[in-house]
């Protein structure tokens, strides 16, 4: 077997975890992988019975220090900050040969990234480069009590299977982590932390990558909507009442692929294995059947009301409310008893919703 | 004019909705269910094929697995590929991402390089998603990922892709050779041409070449210590079959006022 740069004995007792960072704001996963982070480190270090595990964060940009104070406020000990013009964008090449440039002075036992884009990007390339294993989109991770290995859970076949994957003789060990399986912490500013600052040696003849136009709209994320609202071939492309549940109830609207690939909707609300994967508190399934496509995209939903004219539709296998109707009649007749009872309170203050309380209050 | 040179790298993977954890094993019973080049993969195949009617040029399609991979790997042919290429050798197998890249990335060596080579965002049984970057870096060439288009400028030898991120795109632009990604459902895979179907599936004849190259790790030149489980850092410690979410299956009843009612407290109490 080949080698890793560095050795389990030549590590340090570092866990260092990649602080992506857009237009000055750390990425949800980075602080997810901050708080994560922290936990093991100080399972670590209980265990050993010493202090000398740290938490560290790895941040590339042009004017990031205060992403650094964030990081610390959210748990690392220590955060390597390169600052360079090169680094004001992402580009794949100066992204790793920087990163490559930390790892290889640092010497982390323990190396997570967000499996974003740039970060799966990042993760690939890195761990070839430094000769060393990968564990992608895990959704979970813990540490080995008797010998400190890193144990990271991956689901293959649309989240239908589950596999621990390990690794002993290489190093760093790196996993990339999908967004949203574990939760941020809240900041405390009166945490203190060392930056270190990284002189990153980088020229244009280095970056082959060239942005030509970069264009980011009202994106939509599906994967923490509190409630989802989705609707399947049965809605015929109706989805405007799909819309007005949703804006009552602080939810966002999905599809299964048939309405997506008609055009009724846009294919960045496909919910599903080639879709988003999300975990709402509620959600409400209109005219689905339930194809195990669409299923393993809300497996993690909390409860799932389904509505479909079909008793035998399989989808009410997934759901744990079931109703038999046309979702055309249904949904509207909820719509209007949401109405008549006022908005919940979480919602309270989207768009016009104080107005609207006042007035099915008065 | 020159032409277009591409290999697409495909995997033929179980149907998902049909592998299941054997509960007495703990093993993965992949051999009751049945195989298809993984969907993603054809889109990366769509997208070569795209670029292939409007540059001309060629397409090789690569893959490693079994043997009994080859007959998924016809539907290549018949959908417009010129040749196709499986690496199978038992010495290839259990490879994790860093063993698959550098078998992947000995082959297209062997195959005299590619202006593109062409990669699906991930595959549906391992999900990893890892493969087009860690590729990139074996072959020490520029990647551009996630892409929904791509346009090639054959004078320069230059690529320009558009990649779609959350919420968003980004137009890049790299020097050829590039591996692209294709992002999942960019484009909706051709069927296949049933003038060549024919001949694409027709039986291998003994001692004349098959329609599909076998090549094994010899053949690649590979580095014993670099393939299959020997080359791969990673192992799996356990396995098993993911927790399906209990569900309470309660049908509501009642007028069509009381279901409304019924769901309204639903949705109000979990808020």
């Amino acid at each position: 077997m080949v080698a890793s740069l560095y050795s389990p004995e030549q590590e340090s007792p570092l866990l260092l975890v990649y602080l992506e960072q857009d237009q000055g704001q750390l990425e949800g996963v980075s602080l997810e992988l901050l708080a994560k982070g922290r936990e093991l480190v100080d399972d670590m270090n209980r265990h050993r019975g010493a202090g000398d595990w740290q938490l560290a964060g790895l941040l590339l940009g042009e004017g990031a220090r205060s992403q650094a104070e964030t990081a610390i406020a959210h748990g690392a000990d220590r955060v390597y900050l390169a600052e360079h013009p090169l680094l004001g964008y992402f580009t794949i090449e100066a992204f790793c040969h920087v990163s490559y440039q930390v790892i290889m002075q640092a010497r982390p036992g323990i190396f997570l990234l967000g499996a974003t884009p740039n970060g799966r990007d990042m993760a690939g390339r890195l761990a070839v480069r430094l000769r060393t294993g990968l564990n992608a989109d895990c959704t979970g991770l813990q540490v080995e009590q008797e010998n400190g290995l890193l144990v990271s859970e991956v689901s293959g076949f649309g989240g239908g299977v589950l596999a621990m994957i390990q690794m002993r003789q290489h190093r760093p060990q790196m996993a990339t982590v999908r967004p949203g399986v574990f939760a941020a912490h809240e900041p405390d500013s009166f945490r203190s932390g060392e930056i270190v600052t990284v002189e990153a040696a980088l020229n244009p003849e280095m970056i082959h990558t060239h942005l030509v136009e970069r264009v980011i709209g009202q994106g939509v994320d599906l994967r923490k909507v509190p409630v989802l609202v989705a609707g399947g071939r049965g809605m015929h492309g109706d989805f405007a009442v799909l819309h007005k549940l949703a804006d009552l109830v602080g939810g966002d609207v999905g599809a299964t692929r048939p309405p997506v690939d008609e055009g009724h909707i846009e294919r960045e609300r496909q919910i599903g294995q080639t879709g988003v994967v999300c975990s709402p508190k509620i959600a409400v399934c209109c005219g689905i059947s339930g194809a195990f496509h669409f299923v393993v995209g809300i497996e993690k939903a909390g409860t799932v009301i389904a509505i479909n004219s079909d008793p035998q539709a399989t989808i009410f296998e997934a759901a744990d409310y079931c109703i038999v109707g046309d979702a055309h009649q249904v949904i509207p007749a909820l719509i209007e008893e949401l109405e008549k009872r006022g908005r919940p309170a979480s919602v309270r203050g989207s768009s016009s919703g104080n107005a609207v309380q006042e007035k099915a209050y008065a | 004019m020159p032409e277009l040179r591409s290999v697409v790298c495909v995997k033929v993977v179980p149907k998902p909705e049909e592998v299941r954890v054997d509960p007495q094993t703990n093993l993965l019973d992949r051999l009751n269910a049945r195989s298809e080049i993984n969907p993603p993969d054809m889109n990366a195949l769509e997208m070569a094929l795209g670029l292939k009617d409007r540059y001309g040029g060629s397409i090789y399609l690569l893959s490693m697995g079994p043997v009994a991979c080859e007959p998924y790997l016809r539907t290549g042919l018949a959908m417009g590929c010129e040749h196709i290429y499986l690496l199978s050798d038992r010495a290839f197998a259990g490879a994790d991402t860093l063993a698959t890249t550098y078998t992947l990335a000995q082959a297209i060596r062997k195959l005299g390089g590619a202006d593109l080579v062409f990669c699906g965002e991930e595959s549906s049984d391992g999900a990893t998603g890892q493969v087009p970057s860690g590729l990139a870096e074996w072959l020490g060439i520029a990647q551009l990922t996630l892409l929904s288009q791509v346009e090639v400028d054959l004078e320069r030898r230059r690529a320009r892709g558009r990649r779609e991120i959350k919420g968003g795109f980004e137009m890049l632009e790299v020097p050829l050779p590039c591996v692209v990604s294709v992002k999942t459902a960019a484009n909706e895979p051709r069927f296949m041409d049933y003038r060549i179907k024919d001949w694409a599936f027709e039986a291998r004849v003994e001692g004349k070449p098959g329609r599909v190259t076998v090549w094994n790790a010899s053949d690649l030149q590979a580095d014993p210590d670099c393939i299959g489980l020997n080359g791969s850092p990673t192992w799996v410690s356990g396995l098993g079959q993911a927790p399906s979410r209990l569900r309470k299956h309660i049908f509501l009843q009642g007028s069509q006022a009381e279901i409304a009612s019924r769901l309204a407290d639903l949705i109000q109490e979990d808020l």
